[in-house]
């Protein structure tokens, strides 16, 4: 991965992932009314250990061929409800609304390193 | 029915499942109430059946939508009176009163739009920061 590529890579890695829980978080929320419907998460940190621990395979000779370990490892989780409901639905509207803007409130976040990195590599090409 | 794709796929359909419901509430409203001559005529409850509908590749992203898979009528009957006076009573002078529930419907009701909100909300809050995303590096 070439310099610039590496210097976002975390982040953008990190908003992908935070990108695809509040598709999941979504889908909680969309819902929250169906019977048997078992609430899914997925453990941000873990995955994001995963992606950024397996990236490509160095190489040490010309011949060999660049590969990359797949790093998609999607391990979608059931919630532990806290009050389980009689229909067999674990979604818990305040949980999910907590999560959600939590995950909001990170995606943003992560938004604004990648903004601050990028506007520093601005600079520094323009030289000001 | 096609696959879910983003997020206004998720909450969208759930929005329409929603919708869905709040018109059965509407139209056991509308009914309650009413009576008719014989017992099998007389108005019963719609209730939306909610099924969850997956993504094709749902064990890998999690993605998932709700859609009405069916309505039917509650099995319930509906509540005999004695109005020998009205137009529509039967030989021995009963009417059927329509078995709806005001209230479970009134609940139903407020439990449903909350839910509308609910999903509005999400998809507000994520078209925002789709806009943002947009905008990077500007």
């Amino acid at each position: 991965m070439n310099k610039i590529g590496s210097y976002l890579n975390f982040h953008a890695q990190a908003l992908a992932l935070r990108s695809r829980r509040n598709e999941v978080l979504a889908s909680n929320i969309a819902n929250a009314a169906t019977p048997n419907f078992k609430a899914r998460d997925l453990d941000f940190d873990a995955e994001i250990r995963h992606h950024i621990g397996v990236g490509p395979l160095r190489t040490t000779d010309d011949r060999h061929l660049p590969t990359t370990v797949n790093p998609v490892r999607d391990r979608m989780l059931y919630r532990d409800p806290i009050n389980p409901s009689m229909d067999g639905n674990t979604v818990e509207m305040a949980v999910e609304q907590m999560e959600f803007s939590e995950n909001v409130i990170r995606y943003q976040t992560t938004l604004s390193f990648l903004n601050k990195r990028i506007n520093g590599l601005m600079s520094a090409i323009r030289g000001e | 029915m096609s696959d879910i794709k983003n997020i206004f796929d998720i909450s969208g359909r759930a929005m329409a499942s929603q919708l869905v419901r709040l018109n059965t509430v509407a139209s056991n409203l509308a009914n309650a109430g009413t009576v008719s001559g014989t017992k099998e005529e007389a108005f019963r409850s719609l209730k939306p059946v909610f099924a969850t509908k997956f993504a094709d590749s749902f064990e890998k992203n999690g993605v998932s939508t709700v859609d009405v898979v069916g309505i039917e009528r509650v099995d319930r009957d509906p509540v005999r009176a004695h109005m020998p006076n009205h137009p529509s009573a039967d030989a021995d002078g009963y009417v059927y009163r329509a078995a709806v529930d005001e209230n479970e419907e009134m609940i139903e009701m407020v439990e449903a739009s909350r839910q509308y909100q609910n999903n509005v909300e999400v998809i507000s809050t994520l078209r925002a920061l789709m806009m943002r995303t947009i905008n990077m590096g500007k």
